[in-house]
């Protein structure tokens, strides 16, 4: 499944790297901890987090992260979705809290 | 020193059309002509010249007397006889003897080129430095030389833009490696990363699997963090690559660890609240470039600084070949 169907499917709304979301989702790793996410999150995950300082996209990239899901509407400010245009990452919103956000992904069968 | 730099800006695309402009203006006549064409004397006759045309199909020929060109003959020449059905005399008679238009040997092909150009014609003889006829050339010779050229330039641009390890291969030393430095900013969040990302393409371009450039640019972030959070004035990364092994340093001038085993330690980290908010100071960045790097060495001294260096082991299988 790609970032885009399961956007749709969800209802989630696409925050920054609109172009960069045909990516193939392989699982998902949940977690705020940077250096978590750096040892447990695969090439392909979906990564499900709080964190929307400008990192993120530098650890999603480095990664392969297949899309950035930012949970509870947390409000991503703009030096951060003006990084994940120019690293070609996407950023997503879920509009849930990560709980609920990982449930629906587990749901879908990711 | 700049020759070097010359070889490594070869590399990139400034290069290669620098070497097609020397191959340009360099490449002499006699490279690109046909060698001892067909030639006929003046006092054969415009049957015989019939004769060798069709034979050969060809559409023109020089006119030769001692080896010395008197004049060009063609096709329309041939025309004209047949009209006036003049075939038994001799070339002398029709051929162009005056104002002709020739090439020098030695001569670039541009030269030559050039004169195609001007004078709208499709073929040119070639005179040697005596004036002796050694060959013809075409406006297609020139070209099919120039492309063919051309082809082996980009394979070989390519071939070492792709692969600098055929480049390296080429390099007589006891060991050669390739050295990519960065400058790292203390609480210079906003670039945090930039240095990783920039050794995982650069690796990625000179052939390492994902896999491979992954644990390298894994680790070499978390010593680039490390740097931004920790140091009293930044650090440096270098990243040493030789085709067996990659090697990542990253130092700097203070503060220094007190107790290097401490930090070593899953879960401890000094970092402060701020910096927790953050997601950073998991207290798990030594761990992780623990278990990504084969080799980990540290030394660090309070008051003086830290050094930090970890060497990867390339294995066969972590290496992209075609």
């Amino acid at each position: 499944m790609k970032v885009c169907d399961i956007v749709e499917r969800l209802g989630w709304q696409v925050l920054a790297g609109g172009s960069y979301t045909q990516n193939d989702v392989n699982g998902g790793y949940a977690a705020d901890l940077l250096s978590c996410v750096m040892a447990g999150a695969e090439t392909g995950d979906l990564w499900i987090t709080l964190q929307t300082h400008a990192n993120i996209v530098a650890v999603a990239s480095l990664l392969g992260i297949a899309a950035i899901v930012v949970a509870e509407n947390a409000t991503v400010p703009e030096p951060t979705l003006a990084k994940a245009e120019q690293q070609e990452i996407a950023i997503v919103s879920s509009g849930a809290p990560v709980y609920e956000t990982v449930a629906a992904l587990v749901a879908l069968g990711i | 020193m700049k020759r070097q730099f010359a070889l490594l800006g070869f590399m990139g695309q400034g290069g290669a059309l620098s070497k097609i402009h020397e191959l340009i203006r360099e490449m002499p006549v006699s490279r690109v002509m046909t060698v001892s064409p067909f030639t006929l004397p003046p006092d054969a006759t415009m049957m015989e010249l019939k004769g060798l045309l069709q034979t050969h199909r060809i559409s023109g020929v020089p006119v030769v007397r001692d080896n010395k060109l008197v004049g060009v003959i063609s096709i329309e020449d041939l025309i004209h006889a047949l009209e006036e059905q003049r075939l038994d005399e001799p070339l002398a008679e029709f051929m162009t003897s005056e104002g002709l238009i020739t090439a020098h040997a030695q001569e670039p092909v541009m030269e030559a080129l050039r004169r195609f150009e001007s004078t709208g014609i499709g073929r040119m003889p070639v005179l040697d430095a005596r004036d002796i006829l050694v060959g013809i050339v075409t406006r297609g010779d020139i070209t099919l030389a120039l492309l063919g050229a051309l082809q082996d330039l980009y394979s070989e641009a390519e071939a070492i833009g792709d692969r600098p390890q055929h480049f390296f291969a080429a390099l007589e030393s006891e060991n050669t490696s390739l050295q990519l430095r960065y400058h790292v900013e203390k609480d210079d969040f906003a670039h945090g990363g930039d240095a990783s990302a920039k050794i995982k393409r650069a690796l990625l371009r000179i052939g390492a699997s994902p896999q491979l450039a992954r644990r390298v640019s894994i680790a070499a972030y978390e010593a680039e963090i490390n740097l931004i959070i920790h140091t009293e004035a930044g650090g440096l990364i270098l990243a040493d690559v030789q085709p067996g092994e990659i090697t990542i340093v990253a130092q700097d001038a203070g503060p220094g660890i007190a107790d290097v085993d401490l930090a070593r330690r899953p879960g401890y980290s000094t970092a402060t609240p701020e910096i927790r908010e953050m997601g950073f100071g998991a207290g798990m960045g030594l761990t992780n470039m623990e278990r990504c790097a084969d080799e980990i060495n540290m030394w660090s001294a309070l008051g003086v600084g830290t050094r930090l260096q970890m060497r990867f082991k390339v294995s066969p299988e972590e290496v992209i070949t075609d």
